[in-house]
């Protein structure tokens, strides 16, 4: 393959021909046809992940035609972009797996939503043209309602329209204001629009615009209410592919064009942003330390990790910014391992709640091992994905403010606290259930879900670097970008502060190497 | 009359001496219902044919006058005739099988489609208040008669009554409009109207121009003018309701966007305001109003009403980049509105009886999985959700409110459009989420199956190849409007 190869255009091509296959093939071929495709497109996945240059042109693998008038079909990546499709194209091999038993209605039209959802979340993180990324980020909404309402469990018409129209609800006031900004900057290009500079009035409605959308789909405290129903009525793949990948583009909306587009309006809101989510690391923590029900107490422990992302995003400096990208990488690694754990128990059981489960360690070891090592992740214990996440992003957050990096800090214990208790009551104790202790351990087929994740969960906590080259100079790029506009907050290094002159062994003229080293330390 | 006058007004020549051929062949032959109905397409595949010419021929870039003035052929006139011909067309198509179904199958039928369509073209090239009336009343009567066509159906009688004397009504206030803006401009030429409007505003004026768009607003059912919409709709044959969405729609539409853009641009003011209110109810009772609706034809009636708000938001910006917007907004609504209507007809149940409740198309995907696709591209499409068609003309309306800097009109404008999406996703389901009640059999009908099939595409992602085109011809139909002003 060389470089002119349109490997973007073909990772959309791929499932979206898959798709059309599928509605018209038989249920086995459509389970055969998603996974063939799905592999496929890892492999083109893994095959841009070597082939992207780090260090390179900020934009590589762009493509650009002129397919539909105005809206400019403009692809490329960076390394965020880059790292987010690896998520989905990894994810999505393991969910069609994860449905390969479960779902036996409907199964072709089913691997069909499946597959659509991947061209749209692909076509999210690798587009150019601001209209094309609406589009494909809102064009997401109509397999997600679909495989929650016709998959789902007893309340899924329930949790399918609070889920669209929350979802839509949202992003119609980021299409105003994205016309607006095409109109204003007479470019829909992104990389363009990266560059320009909106009036500092006009950054302030197109901030709180694409901020209604992204809340929502991050989702913070107190939009969030959607999440735990939708979570929980999809189907155990549905739940993946919410918490995997669709969070994430809050996530990456924020990063992609709230803070570089927009940096005034994003240091003017930093409280808002930081308020938020010390609200939801608390809150939806609490919330979770008491749920019956295993996927909306994962469901929960998302609102606070995204929380989390949040946070860091709007530190503004590099540790916090990738902090909050490899948390969102390792959550949304983390988070669909902990559904499929919970879907392979519901798969034998058929219920959620936890109290009909118990010593699950006794019939299942395999399953419990696994289930312990994304607990773990999940709460972020070093040697898994999740510290570092966590650690590089609270280390941002600290910088800034102290009192936000406290309180969130106190979220991961909580955090700690409700996973473990989680596990204890699933995993340990005795078996008080005698159908729950009858259950098989893992079969092959489930074992293969589960290891793939399990080995990117050790990577990215044993050798993050891999996760990081990518994505450090663009993460840099929008430091500087919003750097100019960043508050001093409690978190910055004071030069010559009477209170500390005690400590200060040299003159006043050393400020500046203190400073200096200073600075170097926390680097 | 010149050569001129009979050449601009070639479409409208042809399909009234087809019309009126026909109708002959109709008093002689009246069991021929079926072949009258395919044979009309030819002269309105003529009528298309010269009105391309007058579109797209450089020769005719500026349009031509016809009569004295009464009659204006142009890149606008003709992107409308266009929409309102091809509609008729589908109506021509679509309608045998469910007249003769029902048993009202008249040879007639087609005639009263090609009057409708001679007087909708009339009323899209109208640039004087008589022809403009004349065009009206034309498309009105046809109307009325197609409304009551299933003569032996109470409800397709009491429609036909209900339309005519609320048409009659509105007709009424339009003349008041007409007559008292006559009077107070001494010029019933749509161009010597503006100049004469020029400078501060009469009170008897303005009370013209606020009744004249009012009596505009009942003919394309625009709330709070709306409320005859759905009975008639419900009552009226499915495919004569059909045509009612659609080509009508265009041509009144058409004309009111000539009136204000031609006759009324020196006091955008005036108007203006009543037209953003006049969309922004026209969203709201659009979406509220179908919420409770039972019968799928009602809840069509609404979301015509609905989606005519979106279209007067493109009237709304007062500028050309505006008509062209709302051009591609009718465009992709006719296809949308017909497709809609196309997938209720074909509802039958295993006795062959039009069925249109709500509840019987429970479970529709599980026996007839591809209706309820296409359905749901509809319904999608309608809703305005990404990246159906439907969402380009959407995004086209507010791209010209926001450029117009009517923002808030946009944005409460598009968050209501969330509040008729629920009622479209209510659609959808019940189509596929809820349990299946089977009523609905297998209908052989490769006529609703190959025309819905195709608009089905157009309204999908597919349609947005067409975007340069659309954009290309609805641009130079809106460079003929807000000369002056916009």
């Amino acid at each position: 393959m060389n470089a002119d190869f349109p490997i973007l255009s073909m990772m959309l091509a791929v499932p979206l021909a898959a798709a059309m296959l599928c509605l018209v093939a038989s249920a086995h071929s459509a389970r055969f046809l998603a996974l063939g495709a799905t592999l496929i497109n890892l492999l083109f996945g893994i095959w841009l992940w070597t082939q992207y240059e780090i260090g390179g042109a900020q934009w590589q693998f762009t493509e650009s035609a002129d397919l539909f008038g105005p809206i400019g079909w403009k692809l490329g990546i960076d390394g965020i972009s880059l790292m987010l499709i690896m998520l989905s194209v990894f994810l999505m091999p393991i969910c069609i797996g994860a449905s390969w038993r479960a779902i036996k209605e409907r199964v072709s039209e089913y691997m069909a939503a499946f597959l659509l959802m991947e061209v749209l979340m692909i076509g999210v993180f690798a587009a150019q043209d601001l209209m094309l990324f609406y589009i494909f980020f809102e064009a997401g909404l109509i397999p997600m309602y679909l495989i929650i309402g016709i998959w789902g469990g007893t309340n899924r018409i329930y949790a399918s329209y609070k889920f669209f129209l929350y979802t839509l609800l949202g992003s119609v006031l980021m299409l105003i204001a994205m016309i607006w900004m095409i109109q204003e900057a007479s470019t829909a290009d992104i990389p363009t629009l990266l560059q320009y500079d909106f009036s500092t009035e006009a950054q302030t409605w197109l901030w709180l615009a694409f901020f209604a959308s992204f809340a929502v789909k991050m989702p913070m405290w107190p939009v969030h209410t959607w999440l735990p129903d939708a979570h929980v009525q999809a189907p155990t793949a549905g739940s993946v592919i919410l918490a995997g990948v669709l969070l994430k583009m809050g996530g990456y909306g924020f990063l992609r064009f709230s803070m570089p587009m927009f940096p005034d309006a994003s240091a003017q809101f930093i409280w808002l942003i930081f308020g938020l989510s010390m609200v939801a690391v608390i809150y939806t923590s609490l919330v979770a330390l008491v749920q019956q029900d295993m996927k909306k107490l994962i469901a929960y422990s998302s609102v606070a990790h995204m929380a989390i992302v949040t946070v860091g995003l709007f530190t503004f400096n590099q540790q916090g910014l990738e902090g909050a990208i490899i948390v969102m990488l390792s959550h949304g690694l983390v988070s669909g391992a902990l559904f499929l754990c919970v879907g392979v128990i519901y798969d034998r059981l058929h219920t959620r709640e936890i109290d009909r489960y118990g010593g699950l360690s006794i019939n299942m070891p395999i399953y419990a091992t696994f289930f312990l090592l994304f607990t773990m992740a999940s709460i972020g214990l070093p040697g898994t994905s999740g510290f570092v996440g966590e650690f590089l992003a609270l280390t941002g957050v600290y910088k800034v403010s102290t009192w936000a990096a406290l309180i969130c800090t106190t979220g991961i214990i909580l955090g700690a606290g409700y996973m473990l208790y989680l596990y204890r009551r699933i995993a340990f104790g005795e078996q008080k259930n005698i159908d729950a202790a009858a259950m098989e351990d893992l079969d092959m087929r489930e074992f293969w879900l589960l290891a793939p994740i399990a080995a990117a969960v050790m990577w990215m906590g044993i050798y993050p670097e891999s996760f990081i080259a990518p994505i450090r100079d663009d993460v840099s790029k929008i430091v500087q970008r919003v750097e100019s506009a960043t508050p001093v907050l409690d978190g910055k290094f004071i030069a010559n502060d009477p209170s500390t002159a005690q400590y200060r062994t040299g003159g006043e003229g050393d400020s500046d190497t203190i400073e200096q080293e200073a600075s170097g330390n926390t680097q | 009359m010149t050569e001129n006058d009979l050449f601009y007004t070639r479409p409208e020549l042809i399909l009234s001496f087809s019309g009126l051929l026909l109708l002959l062949l109709a008093a002689w032959r009246p069991n021929l219902g079926r072949q009258i109905c395919y044979i009309s397409i030819a002269p309105l595949i003529a009528a298309s044919y010269y009105a391309w010419i007058i579109m797209t021929n450089e020769a005719f870039e500026f349009g031509g006058d016809a009569f004295f003035g009464q009659y204006r052929a142009d890149g606008f006139s003709s992107f409308s005739k266009l929409l309102i011909y091809l509609a008729s067309a589908i109506t021509l198509l679509i309608a045998p099988r469910f007249l003769e179904k029902k048993g009202v199958m008249k040879a007639e039928f087609p005639v009263l489609i090609l009057f409708a369509a001679v007087g909708m073209g009339i009323m899209v090239s109208a640039v004087d208040l008589l022809s403009l009336y004349i065009g009206l009343e034309l498309n009105s009567l046809a109307a009325y008669v197609l409304a009551s066509f299933a003569r032996n159906d109470v409800k397709s009688s009491e429609a036909g009554l209900k339309y005519f004397i609320l048409g009659a009504l509105a007709s009424g206030i339009l003349l008041f409009g007409i007559s008292l803006v006559y009077g107070f401009t001494g010029s019933t030429s749509f161009l010597t109207i503006n100049s004469a409007l020029s400078g501060e505003l009469s009170m008897g004026a303005t009370f013209g121009i606020v009744f004249m768009l009012a009596g505009m607003a009942f003919k394309i059912s625009a709330a709070p003018f709306h409320m005859w919409t759905p009975d008639v709709y419900e009552g009226a044959p499915t495919p004569i309701t059909a045509f009612f969405a659609s080509a009508p729609k265009v041509a009144a539409t058409a004309l009111l966007v000539r009136i204000v853009g031609e006759a009324f641009t020196n006091q955008v003011d005036a108007w203006q305001q009543i037209i953003i209110i006049v969309a922004l109810m026209s969203i709201v009772v659009g979406a509220l109003g179908a919420i409770g609706q039972k019968s799928l034809k009602r809840l069509l009636a609404y979301s015509s009403i609905n989606n005519i708000g979106f279209i007067l938001i493109g009237l709304a910006a007062a500028s050309q980049i505006g008509v062209a917007a709302l051009l591609v907004y009718l465009a992709i609504y006719v296809a949308m509105t017909l497709g809609g209507f196309i997938c209720l007809m074909q509802l039958e149940d295993k006795d062959g009886n039009m069925r249109d409740n709500i509840d019987d198309i429970a479970g529709l995907s599980k026996h007839r999985p591809v209706l309820a696709a296409v359905f749901m591209i509809f319904m999608f499409s309608l809703a305005g959700i990404p990246p159906m068609f439907g969402f380009w003309g959407k995004l086209q309306v507010f791209q010209a409110a926001v450029a117009a800097d009517l923002l808030p009109l946009a944005v409460i404008g598009i968050v209501a459009s969330v509040i008729g999406a629920f009622y479209y996703l209510k659609v959808i389901k019940v189509m596929y989420f809820d349990k299946p009640v089977n009523v609905i059999g297998n209908i052989n009908s490769n006529m609703l199956v190959w025309i819905g099939g195709v608009l089905a595409l157009f309204v999908s992602p597919l349609g947005y190849l067409t975007i340069s085109i659309l954009s290309k011809w609805s641009a130079v139909a809106g460079t003929f409007l807000f000369v002056n002003g916009g």
